[in-house]
């Protein structure tokens, strides 16, 4: 008998309906013999900071998986557009896929207005987007750029709001962070000021907190110029061996040698062309 | 009168908080601190402005998640413009409220927000609306809110009086913003003060070095 197969309409937004499914295998998890599988985060530093003439964005690399570095070198600092770059801490497939969503929608309405996109319409567009999946997205952004108006930093949480601020910092390291920027942030700073403040707020966060390690990758965009410096600051160069743990040839005595050639008889030839016009 | 709502029970960034809003022989004051925290153990905002404009002359206060009441207020903000364009005249401050209590009421089981509105109109001049956390609205000479509030309830119902002076309010309000941001741990940071009159809107800010000393030991 032929079953008539019937197009469910997806009704809009974002499913819940495995949360309540996962919510109870977490729970049972332990009793099952499972372990829950967690999402690869950013532990992370991050920061931004506006000086003269624009913005310098900051970050580490580190990419933690539970207790293990799952990536000693990834990108943090995702372009979105031009004139505007943005950090992302949290879980790394949310910033990667949120920051990429962002910035094509942003494409599109650039062409549309003909004009150098503005920082403010990208933080409406993240804050709407993280708003409207109520903190399950977990990306917290710092956004930074210059467009018509000047420079602007913005740091945006998972659950939507957002803050306009001369420094910010997030993610785990953020702590450490913010403690240099409050120490030493100046209004209208140099170029090579702002640039060793972001330096070592980083650094402050790679050194004292778990989350966070390896380089340090800054971006300082001013009008009509981007400078993505990856890595800017090696901090953590992985050492060289000192001495060799090689045995030389011949450290192990042989005693017999037997030698077995595999014979392999030819079967079959066949030549297929490939068009690579 | 709303529960008090502990920083703890609150997810994301959360406004801690303490607001106020006093009316006045011809206006009204509207003020709160400036602390926005996570989980009650990390100030992530210590300069955030917590008075928003919806229009002209009336402002109001955000108290509970920062993400709801920034959704909130640009939605009612929103609302308002377009309200003023169709009436061709500016909103009332019970539009205002109502807008934002609608939106607080609609949505109750997904939203921890509250509000507290004030403002100036032509037909009853200076008045002051409450928003609650489930959505009700209630008008009141004075009101205050947020976690801080608590600690400042005796002090605002010993030292009101009605019709007061503009000097007199504006030093009510920041004394009793200063107490609680004393005694209370999510609320800190300067006084935004909002004084709204027939003529204009004048923001003020009292920084943390100039607050009101009390007895501290």
């Amino acid at each position: 008998m032929a079953t008539a197969s019937v197009l469910q309409a997806r009704s809009a937004g974002f499913s819940f309906e495995n949360c309540k499914r996962n919510a109870l295998v977490e729970a049972n998890a332990t009793d099952l013999g499972l372990r829950v599988p967690t999402a690869r985060k950013t532990g992370t530093t991050i920061c931004g900071v506006v000086y003269k003439d624009g913005v310098v964005l900051g970050a580490d690399t580190r990419a933690t998986e539970g207790m293990i570095v799952a990536d000693k070198n990834c990108s943090k600092i995702h372009y979105i557009s031009p004139n505007i770059y943005c950090c992302g801490a949290g879980t790394a497939a949310d910033t990667e896929m949120t920051t990429q969503i962002i910035s094509s929608n942003l494409e599109l309405h650039s062409l549309s207005t003909g004009r150098l996109p503005r920082v403010a319409t990208a933080n409406r567009m993240l804050k709407q987007m993280l708003f409207r999946y109520q903190g399950y997205i977990g990306a917290a952004l710092v956004l930074g750029g210059v467009d018509c108006n000047g420079p602007h930093l913005y740091s945006i949480y998972p659950h939507g709001s957002t803050d306009k601020l001369p420094y910010v910092t997030m993610g785990s390291g953020s702590l450490a962070a913010m403690a240099v920027f409050e120490d030493r942030y100046m209004p209208d700073m140099e170029e090579e000021d702002a640039k060793r403040l972001v330096r070592d707020a980083i650094a402050g966060g790679i050194f004292n907190d778990l989350g966070s390690g390896s380089n340090i990758d800054l971006c300082v965009i001013s009008k009509g110029k981007v400078d993505y410096l990856r890595p800017h600051d090696e901090a953590n160069k992985k050492g060289v061996r000192a001495g060799s743990y090689k045995y030389k040839c011949g450290t192990t005595g042989v005693l017999t040698k037997a030698v077995t050639p595999l014979h392999t008889e030819l079967v079959e030839e066949t030549i297929q062309t490939m068009d690579t016009s | 009168e709303h529960p008090k709502m502990s920083a703890s029970q609150v997810k994301g960034v959360s406004t801690g908080t303490t607001i106020l809003a006093v009316r006045f022989r011809g206006g009204v004051v509207i003020g709160s601190d400036s602390r926005a925290s996570i989980g009650g153990e990390y100030v992530s905002s210590r300069v955030i402005n917590k008075l928003v404009q919806v229009h002209d002359r009336i402002f109001c206060c955000m108290a509970g998640s920062l993400a709801d009441a920034q959704a909130v207020t640009k939605m009612a903000k929103f609302q308002l413009s377009f309200l003023s364009i169709q009436m061709e005249s500016p909103p009332l401050v019970k539009a205002a409220a109502s807008v934002l209590k609608e939106l607080c009421y609609r949505n109750k089981d997904e939203l921890q927000a509250g509000f507290i509105t004030a403002g100036w109109d032509k037909k009853k001049g200076p008045q002051v609306y409450t928003v609650s956390l489930g959505g009700m609205l209630v008008s009141q000479p004075f009101t205050i809110a947020g976690s801080g509030s608590t600690f400042i309830y005796g002090y605002v119902d010993a030292k009101y009086k009605p019709d007061m002076s503009r000097e007199e309010c504006m030093q009510f309000a920041t004394n009793a913003l200063a107490l609680a941001m004393g005694r209370d741990n999510v609320s800190g940071g300067v006084i935004h003060l909002v004084v709204i009159t027939e003529d204009k809107a004048e923001h003020v800010i009292v920084p943390g070095n100039k607050l009101p000393k009390f007895h501290d030991e």
